[in-house]
């Protein structure tokens, strides 16, 4: 699904850098490929350095123009193995958009923790034992720390289609490097079925457990506020990864939620240049 | 020809800008770093028309160098010891996808203890990456090896990555009388490069999940190549002759007075040339001793090994490195190399020179003695406890 809306908006000029990962797996057994765009992967950890090595050939060969080069890696290959390769493309400024599909854990390998997965999460490393209830961090503030690089940072959601594509507009026409999150649930790794994923994608940004946010040129923006905000619950109840979770944990996250909510509501009001 | 004394590292940079790579990515690591500092002269003072990308990690410079590569420009990178350790993971992904990259690496010991001295360590620790390796004795090598290196990994019937080893101090930092060839003379022995294939061009995936039922053929073809580039090396070396007036051996091995030598020096690199002056002096002796200098690790030139030592009663292998809990790396090459070949000469291993330890005349001159007098293999490590 996010490839799709990705490339709706990017076209048949777009090269994709693909981290290692499901996305990769499934997409390219040779000697057959779902790719109808020039696709490369090379590792796990190092997408952005390829695209950043694309970015400059083109430039080089006089062609950069014609192209979007995209490069596409899920949380861990983002916001763990891969996070040094992401802030060093950002730093050098390559006109590279890349795209995290969150899902909260490693799927590929067999829903491990990673820097993304939220608190009380049960994993395959961090499962709600006797003593230990899931894993024990909140998750890293990733599209912050991008945007702190300068980059256009946005983040999007899979059950809202016509916001992430406009991002990915938006990110296309920006003369330097930009990053979108975008929220994907994992039905295997979260516990639910299958039917339920834009359900509860939905629930995640009703709930203000992923809200919708572009900073871009330094300023915060809320992109859409929910009608009703609804209790954490709603969300955590849902998928089997917080099954084990009691009354104590919901009002823990809650709290955080409606802490983080506050935050940014005041940036939003604020109209500071953050960066 | 007007020879120019330069420093090895700035020889390497010269024979880069004249290979004309359009994207550089690059890291910083001692001893590697007068070889891109140079070559960043030539990029800001205009010299030199070149994508520079100064990365954040060497893991991340080869990896740039996929991309840029994959994309259908000729691409260049350098590092050393610690640095290449971190690019070892994606050393396999560049040989594996295919992608002629040249890369040159200034020798050094690795970690621990920490170590900015020369041992060729880091290179040998590489050798089954699938990356052609060269090593150098000199300057002018270096240079020369670097413009063949790009030849050699842009033929289409090898496709394969190179490694120029060379020294790291005893000859990265070490100036010597050069010639710098001219452009015009380059561009006629390493022609405009060709991708086999470019992501740019027709739409193509790069780098899919192989399953068991096809990852072998593409490892077979990778082994194929790097048996075929023997011959493609041999053949960029009698070109570089014609054109350049100057070559190596026959590019894979190069001996020095080998022919009747019945105690032959086998190294890789800079102490080749201590081996010269200590041959120079027990031939004046009239001890019949000889060198095989190795210029290719990888592939490994067996076949013209054996048949250049064809007088030898002994051969002694000079290891800048050491596979723990065996033996020199380049000593089990010959041990292998000997083992069906019909001469039986005694194979002695030293291992010398690690971590920048010196390697001197009279190390040298003594195994040679030793040798003369052996009735069974010498196995040693030469330093002072």
């Amino acid at each position: 699904m996010v490839v799709r809306y990705i490339l709706k908006v990017g076209g048949p000029d777009t090269i994709v850098c693909n981290s290692t990962g499901c996305l990769e797996v499934f997409s390219t057994p040779y000697p057959r490929t779902s790719w109808k765009v020039p696709w490369i992967h090379a590792a796990f950890e190092n997408s952005a350095a390829v695209a950043s090595g694309v970015d400059r050939a083109l430039r080089a060969k006089g062609v950069r123009d014609k192209w979007n080069v995209v490069a596409i890696g899920g949380d861990g290959g983002s916001f763990d193995i891969g996070f040094g390769a992401i802030s060093g493309m950002l730093e050098r400024g390559h006109k590279v958009l890349y795209v995290c599909y969150d899902n909260e854990a490693y799927m590929n390998t067999g829903i491990q923790r990673s820097g993304a997965t939220p608190k009380f999460a049960s994993t395959t490393t961090t499962p709600a034992g006797k003593v230990i209830p899931g894993k024990q961090e909140f998750h890293k503030p990733l599209p912050f720390i991008v945007a702190a690089h300068g980059a256009y940072v946005a983040t999007a959601n899979v059950a809202f289609p016509h916001d992430f594509m406009a991002k990915v507009k938006k990110a296309f026409a920006f003369d330097g490097p930009s990053y979108i999150q975008v929220f994907s649930p994992c039905p295997t790794g979260w516990r639910h079925p299958t039917e339920l994923t834009i359900e509860i994608a939905k629930l995640a940004f009703n709930t203000n457990i992923f809200p919708l946010f572009e900073i871009e040129n330094g300023i915060f923006k809320l992109n859409r506020k929910p009608a009703k905000q609804l209790p954490v619950e709603e969300y955590l109840q849902r998928q089997g990864r917080f099954k084990h979770l009691k009354e104590e944990h919901f009002a823990e996250i809650q709290k955080h939620v409606d802490a983080e909510w506050q935050k940014l509501l005041k940036l939003d009001e604020s109209g500071l240049k953050l960066f | 020809m007007v020879k120019k004394v330069t420093e090895a590292s700035q020889a390497v940079a010269e024979a880069v800008k004249l290979c004309r790579p359009k994207v550089i990515p690059v890291y910083p690591i001692t001893p590697q770093t007068h070889i891109p500092e140079r070559i960043s002269d030539f990029v800001d003072n205009g010299e030199f028309d070149c994508e520079m990308i100064y990365v954040e990690s060497e893991h991340s410079a080869i990896s740039a160098a996929i991309g840029s590569s994959a994309s259908g420009v000729r691409t260049y990178t350098a590092t050393a010891s610690q640095g290449l350790a971190l690019m070892h993971e994606i050393l396999h992904v560049v040989s594996g996808m295919r992608l002629p990259i040249v890369m040159n690496v200034a020798n050094r010991a690795l970690s621990a203890p920490i170590n900015i001295w020369n041992d060729h360590q880091d290179s040998m620790n590489a050798r089954d990456t699938s990356w052609i390796q060269l090593y150098v004795e000199s300057a002018q090598e270096a240079l020369d090896t670097t413009i063949m290196a790009f030849r050699i990994a842009e033929d289409h019937d090898v496709l394969l990555p190179v490694m120029v080893c060379l020294d790291g101090f005893t000859l990265s930092h070490v100036y010597e009388p050069v010639d710098v060839p001219e452009q015009k003379t380059v561009d006629k022995y390493l022609p405009k490069f060709k991708p086999a294939f470019s992501l740019d061009g027709k739409t193509s995936t790069m780098g899919p999940i192989g399953y068991p039922g096809d990852f072998m053929g593409f490892k077979k073809q990778q082994h194929e190549a790097m048996l075929a580039s023997l011959d493609v090396i041999k053949k960029a070396n009698a070109e570089f002759k014609k054109v350049f007036k100057r070559s190596y051996g026959d590019g894979l091995i190069e001996p020095y007075r080998l022919d009747d030598a019945e105690h032959v020096f086998v190294g890789a690199g800079t102490i080749c040339g201590t081996a010269r002056t200590v041959i120079d002096k027990l031939r004046n002796e009239g001890h019949k001793v000889g060198m095989l200098k190795l210029k290719a690790f990888r592939p490994f030139p067996e076949d013209a090994i054996v048949k250049a030592c064809k007088a030898a009663k002994s051969i002694i292998v000079f290891d800048r490195s050491v596979s723990f809990g065996f033996k020199g790396p380049i000593f089990a090459e010959f041990e292998s190399a000997f083992y069906e070949a019909s001469q039986k000469p005694l194979l002695h291993s030293f291992i010398a020179g690690l971590g920048g330890y010196d390697v001197t005349l009279d190390h040298i001159e003594d195994a040679f003695r030793s040798a003369m007098t052996a009735d069974k293999p010498i196995s040693r490590w030469l330093y002072k406890e």
